[in-house]
Formats: structure tokens, sequence, C-alpha cells
């Protein structure tokens, strides 16, 4: 799975590993099945954000539309949901691929404003995430939008060996990034843009094309974080994506995918959301108090870059 | 004054320069050859303090010294004028020479730009050089951004009390022959106030201007001869370590071409501001050489037909069929034509990827269905690649990043010849290459051509365009001036100067 089995290459691994070591021996509650259901719960949805910016990231742009788009597809999935009867077995089952299809057009769009308008994609991906939470406050006039269905609420309530139904889906959505990142053109062509944009062009690649569906493959993660996150809460709205666009990218970054393009991958990501939702999770198993979290999830999320990434040959930072 | 005495530098395994002496007297101008990989870059750096010799001793007037740092070689009298600009694009010629000594023009906490604008003009007029120092830099041209920098390191003059040694790196690579004799006319005017290092891997020029030359070869100095003396014959044997016997460009092996198959067709092609009315054709199996100084418009000739840029005017026919219309380098390749730009670290290898991965990156539809990649049979291809060019690589998973330079051209090659590339263009295919990995491209030149592969090349000398080339095409500001057909008759390089100039 790693591209270069090299010792730079298993120290995210590492540190996650020191991690759970380290909040074990504060709190020894830390290392208990229900307890990495927790953190898996909460890194589900947050699993599907990081692997669609990975790839964004992988081919050397950003994308920054995250909380918009996690949002706003969140709401119109629960719109459809409800819209055809407000349960899974009555046809609210439509919802997901509307969903879906919903965040793969609108990263399309995305993608398509940044290419073909040739604006840089942090700042085209900014506004459309932006536009996204614009339209989800439309969407719900500011309010919240409930979903009481308790089949569509067995992703969280129902568990298979102590993990709830969620984290299965967010597993199989981990292999299907893989597989596109490892067997697919589009994962391939990702790389060579990362790599060197000019030669791919030189190459044949369609470039335009295939940002265009980078995007759209993002916003199709995003989408799905839209979806995990209405299963975790039971409800949308315009916040519902707060907080994702820090995390996921801190969490591509921690797990060794370089914002420069070309290296690390699906797998980065993983670790990567582990070694943050562990961060997060221990601070609360022992008892930090909510006020010092934000400022020590920082300062941690600075140690791990540290420790985690290759900047040796790094001579300046931009 | 200035001297280097038994001065070697390892690599790793690799000894990059053994026991090499060099010594520049004040007011001098001593010319440094060598083929590419002799040494050359690294016996500079260590001149100019960017590497430290291993072993060794650098003296000043007889004096022992160190230099850890550029900087403290430029303390000690010695500028650098590197073959890449060292220019800030966005900032005006003052601050340029300036940079990094501002504080000499503060005052309270803000800059006197008056004062360093009277400051920059001074330093201008030793080089002759007549514009506004308030002119950002990147409206200059090539020839202008080079005496601001030789401005720059005569600011040294100011600032140490020693006598001044510069260093200029291939500084004429990209100057057109004018402009090259009003350097040297000006290098030599600089005399009184410089000693100049001149390093080149054009011996006419080298010898020209120097008083006297050394000639590197594989790390060591294998020659030092007063340029009065210097015969270009035998320090080429020197530099290149034999006698250039006559097969070098594989000559024997240029076959005749195909005049009936017409690979390509250029008919009065025009690109505003590059090239006017170029109208040349290509045949099967043909090699045909691009010459030209910097600038004549070449290198936009190729990225026309590529599809990089579109033509203004005029029509390209490729492969004899009015339907093929090639706007993107993506059409271009799904239609067999392929293109290798100069810069192969940049633009030639994707350095994260590995070899596998590079073959393929031009042919993704033919190692794919549906979108899912065919990763075994794309690993055979790129087995039986690297046996048959004996690419040297641990393994097919090898990243080219870690590959040498002949590896990485060889796999670029690899990967234009196995997605059947009809019609290939190449330019300065040997920029940068050794000896032997030059021989190798060469060979597989010949090779493409046998196949029936129509070629189009820029190349890095006048003695490879007509060791290579069937047709050479001489173009001039834009226009293609002169046929030459070396494969039928002599061609001597001082034919194809004349054409150019």
């Amino acid at each position: 799975m790693l591209r270069n089995l090299k010792l730079q290459s298993v120290m995210p691994i590492i540190v996650l590993v020191v991690l759970v070591v380290f909040f074990t021996f504060l709190n020894p509650n830390f290392f208990s099945l229900r307890n990495f259901a927790r953190i898996a719960i909460a890194a589900s949805p947050f699993l599907m954000v990081t692997i669609g910016v990975t790839f964004i990231i992988i081919m050397g742009s950003i994308d920054l539309s995250m909380e918009g788009t996690v949002s706003l597809t969140a709401i119109a999935f629960c719109f459809c949901f409800l819209f055809f009867g407000g349960t899974l077995g009555s046809g609210g089952w439509i919802a997901i691929p509307v969903a879906l299809l919903a965040g793969a057009i609108y990263g399309a769009l995305n993608g398509f404003i940044h290419a073909k308008l040739l604006i840089p994609s942090f700042m085209s991906s900014l506004a459309m995430g932006f536009v996204g939470i614009g339209a989800a406050v439309l969407l719900t006039g500011g309010g919240i939008v409930r979903i009481d269905d308790d089949i569509f609420r067995s992703l969280l309530t129902y568990r298979i060996q102590g993990f709830p139904l969620m984290v299965y889906v967010a597993i199989l959505f981990l292999i299907f990034g893989i597989i596109i990142q490892k067997f697919t053109v589009l994962g391939r062509n990702l790389y060579a843009i990362g790599g060197a944009e000019d030669l791919a062009a030189a190459s044949g690649v369609p470039v335009l094309r295939t940002r265009v569906l980078a995007f759209s493959l993002a916003g199709f993660y995003y989408s799905l974080a839209g979806v995990l996150q209405v299963a975790k809460l039971g409800q949308a709205e315009s916040v519902t994506g707060a907080n994702l666009m820090f995390l996921s990218i801190t969490a591509a970054v921690v797990g060794g995918v370089a914002l420069w393009g070309a290296i690390g991958g699906v797998f980065n990501a993983l670790i990567g959301v582990l070694i943050v939702a562990v961060i997060n999770n221990g601070m609360v198993v022992i008892g930090l108090p909510d006020y010092l979290q934000d400022g020590v999830l920082g300062v941690l999320v600075i140690a791990a870059v540290i420790l985690s990434t290759n900047r040796s040959n790094i001579r300046f930072v931009k | 004054m200035l001297e280097f005495k038994n001065i070697s530098k390892e690599f790793g395994p690799v000894k990059a320069l053994s026991n090499i002496n060099f010594r520049v007297e004040k007011g001098e101008i001593v010319g440094l050859v060598g083929e590419n990989g002799a040494g050359k870059s690294t016996l500079m750096k260590i001149i100019f303090g960017a590497y430290q010799a291993d072993s060794g001793t650098i003296l000043i007037d007889g004096r022992q010294t160190r230099f850890t740092s550029p900087r403290d070689a430029m303390a000690n009298g010695i500028g650098m004028v590197f073959q890449e600009q060292s220019l800030i694009g966005n900032l005006s010629i003052m601050e340029n020479i300036f940079l990094g000594r501002e504080h000499e023009f503060r005052k309270f906490g803000l800059l006197n730009f008056q004062k360093m604008e009277s400051a920059a003009q001074q330093q201008l007029s030793k080089v002759g050089l007549k514009v506004d120092p308030r002119m950002q830099t990147f409206d200059l041209s090539f020839a202008q951004r080079q005496l601001v920098e030789l401005a720059k390191v005569l600011t040294l003059e100011e600032r140490t009390s020693r006598d001044l040694v510069i260093l200029l790196d291939e500084p004429t690579s990209v100057l057109s022959e004018d402009e090259v004799e009003l350097l040297f006319n000006l290098v030599n005017n600089l005399r009184s106030r410089a000693a100049f290092i001149f390093v080149s891997h054009r011996l006419d020029e080298v010898i020209s201007i120097s008083d006297r030359v050394y000639v590197l070869k594989d790390g060591e100095m294998v020659d030092e001869v007063s340029a009065q003396d210097a015969d270009p014959a035998k320090i080429q044997s020197k530099m290149v370590g034999r006698e250039i016997e006559s097969g070098y460009y594989k000559q024997d092996e240029r076959e005749t071409y195909n005049e009936k198959e017409t690979i390509l067709s250029l008919k009065n092609v025009s690109k505003e501001n590059s090239f006017e009315s170029v109208s040349f054709d290509l045949h099967q199996s043909e090699v045909v050489c691009l010459v030209g100084t910097e600038g004549s418009g070449r290198e936009a000739v190729l990225r026309c037909i590529f599809g990089m840029n579109n033509p203004d005017k005029g029509q390209i026919i490729y492969f004899q069929n009015d339907k093929i219309k090639i706007r993107s380098p993506f059409e271009a390749v799904n239609n067999g034509v392929g293109y290798m730009p100069r810069e192969r670290k940049i633009e030639g290898i994707f350095a994260s990827m590995n070899i596998a991965e590079n073959i393929t990156s031009s042919q993704m539809e033919k190692y794919s269905r549906y979108g899912f990649l065919h990763l075994t049979s794309e690993q055979d291809l790129a087995r039986d690649w690297v046996d048959r060019l004996s690419i040297k690589t641990p393994s097919i998973s090898t990243d080219c990043g870690r590959l040498s330079g002949g590896n990485q051209q060889k796999v670029v090659l690899a990967k234009w010849r196995s997605s059947g590339a009809e019609l290939m263009m190449l330019d300065h295919p040997t920029r940068g290459l050794d000896i032997g990995a030059k021989q190798d491209v060469y060979s597989m030149i010949r090779e493409m051509s046998a196949s029936g592969v129509g070629l189009i090349v820029v190349p890095d000398t006048f003695e490879e365009a007509i060791g290579l080339a069937h047709t050479i095409f001489v173009m001039k500001d834009g226009a293609c001036v002169k046929r030459f057909a070396p494969d039928k008759e002599r061609v001597m390089p001082i034919d194809l100067v004349a054409a150019m100039t």
C-alpha cells in the first residue's frame, strides 16, 4: 500500500502507536473496545472527507469546499429522505444515490470553475465552500432537519463485533478509494499531474478532464461524509460540515500526503485520520478541560507533522 | 594570486574531482573546458564556496584559506555569474544588484531609493549597460540580464579589498553571435578590475577569449595549455579521451529514407512572434535537424506540431491525412506523435513515479479497460524495455527520480517507442549527458529511424546535427532559411553558421 517502504513512510504509523500507548498510559480505559468504537464513529465521516481531499492534494491542488459540500449534501439527503416517506423502507433509500450524485455534481462544478476558468483551486474551492454553506442556510432557513428513521439510524445503532455499521460502510469506501488510486487511469493520472503537470499534458493526459473528475470524486466522498454525519447525528443543518476543513487537511498532511502533490495516498489519509481522531478522543478520555482542547489539538498536530513528515529536502516553505 | 592545490571531492562512491591543481593570476582570463559530467560544475562550486573540498588547499596570495560558504568566498573577492540566471524577475534592477545589502541604503529604517539608484547606476556603467535601474528585470533581454548579473558581482570591488575573481558559467550558451562578441569585449576591458574564469563546453570560444585553458576529464585535470598554442583538435581529443572517430554519431547506420512516404508536411505555417511561413516535409525514416540560435523559432515549431500551440496561419498535414487535426498534446499522442521536451528532469520524467508508470504514461488507453489499469501487462512491457535498452535499475518499480540522467532518458525513449509513435520530436535529447549516454541516444535515434519513424531533432551542437541528420533546416529569426542534406553532400559546421548569421 505504501509507495515506498522507507522509515519515513512508516513514521505516521509509529506516531499513531505512540499516541495510543501515551493515552493508554494516562488512562487505561482508553484501550477498550468501547472507546475504539467511539473513535471509529467519530472518524468515519471524517475519513470520507479526508480521502476526498487527498485525491486533490495528490494532484497538487487543494480543495477547501468540503464544509459547504458536506452540509449541502447532508441537507439534500434529509429533504429527499423525508420527501420519499421519511423511512428507508418506504423509498427513502432513493435519498442516498441522490445525495451522492449531488455531491459528485457539486464537486465537478467546483473542478470546472477551477480548471476551465483558470482560477487557483485554493480560491475557487474556498468560494464554492461558502456557496455551499449559503445554499444550506437558504434551504433550511437556518433551522435543523431531523431524521428519526430507526432503520436508517441502524447505521449507528446496529453493531457488528462492537463497531456500528457506518464504520463498515466507511471501510468499504476506503477500499474503493484505494482501488481508484492504484488500479484506475484516473488514479494514475492524478499522480502524473501532481508530479509534473506540463509533462502529463505532453504525454497526452487529458488534464482538464482529469481535474474535473478528481474534484467530482472528492465531492462524492464529501457527500458520503454528509450521509454518515446524518446517520451519526440524526439531523442536518448548515453547520453539519463545520471543522472538517482544518481536520481533514491536517489529517492528510499528518498521514504523509505531501501538499505539493504526487506523494502519499488513501492509506496515508487513513493513518492521518486515526492520528487526529485519537488525539481528539484521548484529550476527552484523560479529562482535559473543554476550553483547552482546541489549543492542545493545534500543538499536537504540529508535533505530529514534525514527527511524521519528511521535510529534509524542503528548502523553502510557502 | 588564487590557487587551488590537490583538490579532491567525493560524493559517496563517486570521485567527482581528484587532485585538481588550478590557479588564476591577477587580471587573467582562464578557460575551463570539459565534457558534461567532467567535473566542471563541482570544481566551480568549490571555488565559489558552495561545496567544500574533501582534501587539498586553497591559497590566496600565498596564504592558506578556507571558504565555508559562498558568502565567505565573496568576502574573499570571488564572485559568480550563474548559468541559470539568479536575478529575481519581479524586482527592479537596483533591488537585484543590492539584494541582501539593503541596509547600506537604510535611513531611519526606511530605504533611500535615490541613493540606491545612483549606486546602481554606477555599477551598471562598469558593464556599459544603459538602462533605468528601476526597471523590473524580467523586462530585460537575456543578454541584458547577464550584464546586470555581472554588475551585481562587480559590487564586490567596493566590498572587499581583495582582487576579484569572477566565474562565468556557460555565459554564451543562450547568446547570439553579436552578443557573444560584446560580452567578450566587455570581459577583456574588465581585466583591470578582475580576473575571470570562463567555463564552457564551446572550445572555440574558450580558446578565443582565454589566456590559459584547463581541460577537465572525468574529474581530473588532463591538460593545461596557453591559448596561443592551443590546438582545438588536440584539446577535443583530451576532453573526450580519444580521437573522435567518424562513427561517433553512428553515421554508418544512417540509412536512406523513404522519399515517397511523407509523414508530416508543413505548408507556410506561421505563429505570431515565433516563426513565419515555415514549410518542410518529413518522410518515413528521415531524421530532420532544426538548427538555429536560441529564439530562432525551432522549439516553437515543435510545439505547434505537437498541438501545444496552434498555428495562426498555414497548414500542418499529418501522415498524408487531411482529416487528422491536432489541437492538443492529447490528440497528438493519440495520433502517434511523440515529443521529448528539453529539460528531462522537469519535463521528461515523472520523478516520483516508477519506470513502468512512466513508460505507460503516454498510452493509458492501451493499458486500461473501462478506466481500470492492466498492471501485469504494464509490468511486462516495462521489463521488456528495461532489457531492450539495458536500463540500469534495481527494479521496474524504482522511482525514476533515482535513476541516472542517461537512464532517465532511456525511460523517456522507451515510453515513446513502446507507444508506437510514428513521428517523434526530440528537443536537445543529449543535453547534459555523458558520452556513453549520448551514444545510447544516437543508437536509439538510428533504431527508431530504421523502424520507419520520422524524427525531428533540435540538436545540441552543429556536429551532432551533421552527424545525425538526413536533412538539416537552418532557422533564423523565425524563418527556414536554408536546407542541407548531410547524407548526400559534405556539410561543415561553418556552413551552418554562415546560414544562421
